[in-house]
Protein backbone atom coordinates (compact mmCIF):
# COMPACT_ATOMS: atom_id res chain seq x y z
CA UNK A 1 0.00 0.00 0.00
CA UNK A 2 1.29 3.47 -0.83
CA UNK A 3 0.98 5.61 2.25
CA UNK A 4 1.29 8.90 0.59
CA UNK A 5 -1.04 8.44 -1.65
CA UNK A 6 -3.77 6.54 1.63
CA UNK A 7 -2.84 10.00 3.37
CA UNK A 8 -3.89 12.02 0.78
CA UNK A 9 -6.92 11.02 0.39
CA UNK A 10 -7.99 10.43 3.91
CA UNK A 11 -6.55 14.35 4.36
CA UNK A 12 -9.34 15.64 2.06
CA UNK A 13 -12.81 15.19 0.76
CA UNK A 14 -13.50 13.47 -2.40
CA UNK A 15 -12.98 16.30 -5.16
CA UNK A 16 -10.27 17.99 -3.06
CA UNK A 17 -8.41 14.56 -3.20
CA UNK A 18 -8.19 14.29 -6.85
CA UNK A 19 -7.09 18.05 -7.47
CA UNK A 20 -4.50 17.89 -4.22
CA UNK A 21 -3.16 14.79 -5.92
CA UNK A 22 -3.18 16.79 -10.15
CA UNK A 23 -1.45 19.36 -8.41
CA UNK A 24 1.26 17.38 -7.00
CA UNK A 25 1.54 15.88 -9.57
CA UNK A 26 0.80 12.31 -8.53
CA UNK A 27 -1.80 11.69 -10.91
CA UNK A 28 -1.74 12.79 -14.53
CA UNK A 29 -4.86 14.93 -15.09
CA UNK A 30 -5.90 12.56 -18.04
CA UNK A 31 -6.36 10.24 -15.32
CA UNK A 32 -8.80 12.51 -13.10
CA UNK A 33 -11.19 13.88 -15.82
CA UNK A 34 -13.58 16.25 -15.16
CA UNK A 35 -13.57 16.18 -11.07
CA UNK A 36 -14.17 11.98 -11.27
CA UNK A 37 -12.86 10.28 -7.93
CA UNK A 38 -11.58 7.50 -10.11
CA UNK A 39 -9.64 6.10 -7.39
CA UNK A 40 -12.73 5.86 -4.99
CA UNK A 41 -15.32 4.57 -8.29
CA UNK A 42 -12.83 1.75 -9.22
CA UNK A 43 -11.92 0.80 -5.42
CA UNK A 44 -12.82 -2.46 -5.01
CA UNK A 45 -13.48 -2.41 -1.30
CA UNK A 46 -15.95 -0.90 1.27
CA UNK A 47 -12.94 0.48 2.92
CA UNK A 48 -11.08 1.95 -0.35
CA UNK A 49 -14.64 3.61 -1.40
CA UNK A 50 -15.39 4.82 2.16
CA UNK A 51 -11.67 6.66 2.43
CA UNK A 52 -11.89 8.12 -1.16
CA UNK A 53 -14.60 9.83 0.27
CA UNK A 54 -13.70 11.02 3.72
CA UNK A 55 -16.50 8.62 4.93
CA UNK A 56 -14.38 6.52 7.47
CA UNK A 57 -14.51 8.57 10.31
CA UNK A 58 -18.62 9.40 9.93
CA UNK A 59 -20.71 9.28 12.59
CA UNK A 60 -24.10 6.87 12.17
CA UNK A 61 -26.74 9.49 12.82
CA UNK A 62 -30.78 8.91 12.72
CA UNK A 63 -31.16 12.12 10.75
CA UNK A 64 -30.73 10.41 7.61
CA UNK A 65 -33.29 8.19 6.51
CA UNK A 66 -32.38 5.79 3.85
CA UNK A 67 -35.41 4.31 1.63
CA UNK A 68 -35.08 1.10 -0.25
CA UNK A 69 -37.33 -1.41 -1.01
CA UNK A 70 -36.18 -4.83 2.25
CA UNK A 71 -36.50 -6.81 -0.78
CA UNK A 72 -35.48 -5.97 -4.59
CA UNK A 73 -36.17 -8.84 -6.97
CA UNK A 74 -34.07 -7.00 -9.38
CA UNK A 75 -30.56 -6.23 -8.24
CA UNK A 76 -30.09 -4.31 -11.25
CA UNK A 77 -32.78 -1.41 -10.57
CA UNK A 78 -33.35 -0.85 -7.04
CA UNK A 79 -34.71 2.25 -5.92
CA UNK A 80 -32.68 4.71 -2.91
CA UNK A 81 -34.24 7.74 -1.82
CA UNK A 82 -32.17 9.76 0.35
CA UNK A 83 -33.65 12.18 2.98
CA UNK A 84 -30.68 14.06 5.01
CA UNK A 85 -32.51 16.11 7.41
CA UNK A 86 -28.53 17.44 9.23
CA UNK A 87 -28.53 21.28 8.60
CA UNK A 88 -26.54 22.69 6.30
CA UNK A 89 -26.18 19.64 4.14
CA UNK A 90 -23.27 19.45 1.20
CA UNK A 91 -22.76 16.25 -0.30
CA UNK A 92 -24.63 13.10 -0.15
CA UNK A 93 -22.95 9.86 -1.05
CA UNK A 94 -24.50 6.26 -1.68
CA UNK A 95 -22.31 3.17 -1.54
CA UNK A 96 -23.31 -0.21 -2.10
CA UNK A 97 -21.73 -2.21 0.79
CA UNK A 98 -20.69 -5.42 -1.34
CA UNK A 99 -21.08 -4.22 -4.90
CA UNK A 100 -17.86 -5.15 -6.95
CA UNK A 101 -17.23 -1.91 -6.78
CA UNK A 102 -18.90 -0.27 -3.95
CA UNK A 103 -19.07 3.89 -4.52
CA UNK A 104 -21.93 4.61 -6.53
CA UNK A 105 -22.78 8.09 -6.72
CA UNK A 106 -21.75 10.94 -4.97
CA UNK A 107 -24.08 14.00 -5.14
CA UNK A 108 -22.44 18.01 -4.62
CA UNK A 109 -25.57 19.76 -3.10
CA UNK A 110 -25.26 23.64 -3.12
CA UNK A 111 -27.58 27.18 -3.77
CA UNK A 112 -30.51 25.86 -2.19
CA UNK A 113 -30.76 22.23 -2.75
CA UNK A 114 -32.37 20.15 -0.46
CA UNK A 115 -31.00 17.18 1.06
CA UNK A 116 -32.60 14.66 -0.80
CA UNK A 117 -31.73 12.71 -3.84
CA UNK A 118 -33.45 9.55 -5.45
CA UNK A 119 -32.51 7.36 -8.05
CA UNK A 120 -32.19 3.80 -8.86
CA UNK A 121 -29.08 1.86 -8.45
CA UNK A 122 -27.64 -1.97 -9.27
CA UNK A 123 -26.72 -4.29 -6.16
CA UNK A 124 -24.65 -7.51 -6.61
CA UNK A 125 -25.94 -9.19 -3.26
CA UNK A 126 -28.13 -8.67 -0.34
CA UNK A 127 -26.40 -6.06 1.48
CA UNK A 128 -26.34 -2.23 2.91
CA UNK A 129 -27.17 0.38 0.90
CA UNK A 130 -24.63 3.08 3.07
CA UNK A 131 -25.44 7.05 2.62
CA UNK A 132 -22.73 9.02 3.35
CA UNK A 133 -23.48 12.86 4.11
CA UNK A 134 -21.41 16.06 4.63
CA UNK A 135 -22.59 18.70 6.64
CA UNK A 136 -20.45 21.80 7.84
CA UNK A 137 -17.31 19.39 7.93
CA UNK A 138 -18.46 16.85 9.47
CA UNK A 139 -19.45 13.40 7.79
CA UNK A 140 -22.30 11.46 8.85
CA UNK A 141 -23.58 7.81 8.23
CA UNK A 142 -26.82 5.42 7.77
CA UNK A 143 -27.59 2.34 6.10
CA UNK A 144 -30.36 0.46 5.19
CA UNK A 145 -30.46 -3.49 4.45
CA UNK A 146 -31.30 -4.56 0.87
CA UNK A 147 -31.95 -8.46 0.11
CA UNK A 148 -31.76 -9.23 -3.45
CA UNK A 149 -32.73 -12.01 -5.34
CA UNK A 150 -31.39 -11.37 -8.80
CA UNK A 151 -27.75 -10.28 -8.31
CA UNK A 152 -27.62 -6.61 -10.95
CA UNK A 153 -23.81 -6.56 -11.07
CA UNK A 154 -22.42 -8.71 -14.29
CA UNK A 155 -24.48 -11.89 -14.94
CA UNK B 1 -25.62 11.41 -30.92
CA UNK B 2 -27.52 10.45 -27.34
CA UNK B 3 -31.06 9.96 -27.37
CA UNK B 4 -33.02 12.47 -25.51
CA UNK B 5 -33.88 12.91 -22.00
CA UNK B 6 -37.36 13.57 -19.89
CA UNK B 7 -36.73 16.17 -17.39
CA UNK B 8 -39.68 17.60 -15.24
CA UNK B 9 -39.93 20.36 -12.63
CA UNK B 10 -42.45 21.49 -10.51
CA UNK B 11 -43.10 23.51 -7.30
CA UNK B 12 -44.19 21.89 -4.54
CA UNK B 13 -44.78 24.37 -1.42
CA UNK B 14 -41.69 26.50 -1.74
CA UNK B 15 -39.52 23.66 -3.22
CA UNK B 16 -38.61 22.75 -6.44
CA UNK B 17 -39.00 19.10 -7.24
CA UNK B 18 -36.76 18.32 -10.46
CA UNK B 19 -36.86 14.99 -11.69
CA UNK B 20 -35.32 13.64 -14.84
CA UNK B 21 -34.72 10.45 -17.19
CA UNK B 22 -31.36 9.34 -18.91
CA UNK B 23 -31.23 7.17 -21.79
CA UNK B 24 -27.93 5.73 -21.41
CA UNK B 25 -26.68 2.00 -21.27
CA UNK B 26 -24.65 2.50 -18.06
CA UNK B 27 -22.46 -0.33 -18.31
CA UNK B 28 -20.03 -1.38 -15.28
CA UNK B 29 -17.25 -2.52 -16.98
CA UNK B 30 -17.65 -6.15 -15.30
CA UNK B 31 -20.40 -7.97 -17.45
CA UNK B 32 -19.43 -10.49 -19.83
CA UNK B 33 -21.14 -10.40 -23.43
CA UNK B 34 -23.18 -13.58 -23.49
CA UNK B 35 -22.11 -13.99 -27.08
CA UNK B 36 -18.44 -13.19 -27.16
CA UNK B 37 -17.60 -14.13 -23.56
CA UNK B 38 -15.96 -11.04 -23.63
CA UNK B 39 -16.21 -8.38 -21.08
CA UNK B 40 -18.20 -5.61 -22.41
CA UNK B 41 -16.58 -2.37 -21.88
CA UNK B 42 -17.22 0.57 -18.99
CA UNK B 43 -19.51 2.65 -20.62
CA UNK B 44 -21.45 5.26 -17.59
CA UNK B 45 -22.15 8.45 -16.68
CA UNK B 46 -19.29 10.13 -14.68
CA UNK B 47 -21.14 13.67 -14.02
CA UNK B 48 -24.49 15.08 -13.90
CA UNK B 49 -24.93 18.78 -13.42
CA UNK B 50 -27.83 20.70 -12.40
CA UNK B 51 -28.78 24.82 -12.84
CA UNK B 52 -31.62 26.71 -11.71
CA UNK B 53 -31.56 30.06 -13.76
CA UNK B 54 -27.58 29.41 -14.67
CA UNK B 55 -26.85 28.68 -10.90
CA UNK B 56 -25.34 25.56 -9.89
CA UNK B 57 -27.40 23.14 -7.78
CA UNK B 58 -26.20 19.70 -8.27
CA UNK B 59 -22.89 18.42 -9.21
CA UNK B 60 -22.84 14.54 -9.09
CA UNK B 61 -20.38 12.14 -9.70
CA UNK B 62 -21.47 8.64 -11.11
CA UNK B 63 -20.14 5.07 -10.93
CA UNK B 64 -21.37 2.36 -12.97
CA UNK B 65 -23.35 1.45 -10.04
CA UNK B 66 -26.42 3.48 -10.91
CA UNK B 67 -29.00 1.65 -12.85
CA UNK B 68 -29.35 1.76 -16.96
CA UNK B 69 -31.55 4.63 -18.48
CA UNK B 70 -30.86 6.51 -15.24
CA UNK B 71 -33.61 8.09 -12.88
CA UNK B 72 -32.72 11.17 -10.70
CA UNK B 73 -34.85 13.08 -8.43
CA UNK B 74 -33.61 16.10 -6.00
CA UNK B 75 -35.23 19.19 -4.52
CA UNK B 76 -34.41 22.77 -4.50
CA UNK B 77 -35.16 25.44 -2.26
CA UNK B 78 -35.89 29.13 -3.16
CA UNK B 79 -36.92 27.92 -6.93
CA UNK B 80 -39.76 30.14 -8.56
CA UNK B 81 -42.12 28.91 -10.81
CA UNK B 82 -40.90 29.85 -14.63
CA UNK B 83 -37.52 29.16 -13.48
CA UNK B 84 -34.68 27.40 -16.39
CA UNK B 85 -33.37 24.14 -15.06
CA UNK B 86 -30.87 22.65 -17.17
CA UNK B 87 -29.44 19.23 -16.19
CA UNK B 88 -26.21 18.22 -17.91
CA UNK B 89 -24.38 14.65 -18.28
CA UNK B 90 -21.06 13.60 -19.23
CA UNK B 91 -19.92 10.03 -19.50
CA UNK B 92 -16.49 7.99 -19.41
CA UNK B 93 -16.31 8.43 -23.22
CA UNK B 94 -16.99 12.03 -23.44
CA UNK B 95 -20.53 11.96 -24.92
CA UNK B 96 -22.81 14.47 -23.09
CA UNK B 97 -26.30 15.78 -23.22
CA UNK B 98 -27.91 18.35 -22.48
CA UNK B 99 -31.74 19.10 -21.44
CA UNK B 100 -33.75 22.18 -20.03
CA UNK B 101 -37.30 23.17 -18.75
CA UNK B 102 -39.59 25.53 -16.71
CA UNK B 103 -40.53 25.09 -13.06
CA UNK B 104 -44.08 24.82 -13.64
Amino acid sequence: MNILRRNVLKGAGAAGAVSVAVAAGLMTPTAAFAGWNKAGFESRDLGGAMGSIGGNAAAASGDISVKAPDIAENGAVVPVEITSSIAGTDSIAIIGEKNTMPLIAVFNLSNGAQGYVSTRIKMGSTSNVIAVVKAGGKVYKAHKEVKVTIGGCGG
Amino acid sequence: MAEPMKIRASMSGDTADIKCLMNHPMETGLRKDAKTGGMVPAHHITNVTATVNGKEVLDAEWGGGISKNPYLAFKVKGAKAGDKVEIKWVDNKGDSNTADTSIS
